[in-house]
């Protein structure tokens, strides 16, 4: 998947089946916000089944950060993929805890977990 | 080593989103060393990155080489932050955090502000722009000490 991998916060992408999952890393903030989102948008447009988004590698996400998911999520919706948030920061929970988006996304411990849901 | 009181930290920085996580940085160890709980360190530091971001984007619409002056100062109860923009001001009365049942991108850094800080105010400055003063309540240095 060169292009889309690697470079920026979107570190590698792995294909599990008919689910991408994306593995992230370092800061998501108004800086590097506009390249996730281009990267995850990407990711889609190859039609996966279910979308898992791996953020163990993240250690901060702002709302810029949190934007960039919800329009994917509304993307994913509209391409009817599933979309998943796996391996969680606490310092990252914390946003969408106070957002209250935590409601919104399916949210899993693990990869595993992410990847075994419905 | 606490930071004592009555020694504020200035510093000016420009409205580059690439500045952000020196100030992140900068935020975090100042909370570190004025004694702000420790679970409540995230939350300043991202209140401050969420008042930057929307001085970035609507008070400099995005430019990335206009002035944004911060001071960090503490007292014997309280961390306050005050960050001072000279762009387009904005009526303080029109300032508020949006409904979050509506899920949308975007909106929510003054919620995020309000939820993770103590008080959070805005005033037009003197010659023009905003100034946004946040504030975080911290225990008495006296109960520090073991």
């Amino acid at each position: 998947m060169s292009g889309i991998a690697g470079k920026g916060p979107l570190k590698a992408i792995r294909w599990i089946e008919h689910a991408a999952v994306v593995d992230v890393a370092g800061d998501i903030d108004l800086n590097t916000s506009p390249e996730f989102q281009q990267g995850l948008l990407r990711v889609l447009d190859r039609r996966p089944g279910k979308l898992v988004v791996n953020l163990a590698g993240v250690m901060y996400m702002d709302s810029s950060g949190v934007a960039s998911l919800v329009k994917m999520l509304s993307r994913a919706r509209r391409t009817g993929a599933a979309m998943c948030l796996a391996s969680m920061t606490d310092r990252v929970r914390d946003i969408f805890e106070i957002t209250r988006l935590d409601r919104v996304f399916d949210i899993y411990p693990t990869e595993q977990e992410a990847l075994a849901s419905a | 080593m606490n930071l004592a009181p009555g020694s504020p930290i200035r510093m000016t920085v420009l409205s580059t989103p690439a500045h952000l996580p020196v100030v992140r940085a900068a935020v975090e160890k100042v909370c570190e060393l004025a004694g702000v709980d420790e679970q409540a360190i995230g939350g300043v530091v991202l209140s401050v990155d969420e008042a930057m971001t929307n001085i970035i984007r609507h008070a400099y619409d995005g430019h990335d080489d206009q002035p944004i002056e911060i001071e960090l100062s503490v007292t014997d109860s309280a961390l306050r932050i005050r960050l001072r923009d000279f762009g387009r001001s904005v009526d303080p009365a029109e300032i508020r955090s949006r409904e979050l049942d509506d899920v949308r991108p975007g909106g929510l850094g003054v919620h995020i502000m309000q939820e993770c800080m103590d008080s959070v105010s805005y005033e037009p400055a003197e010659g023009g722009g905003t100034r946004l003063t946040l504030t975080k309540r911290i225990a008495a240095q006296e109960e520090l000490r073991p």
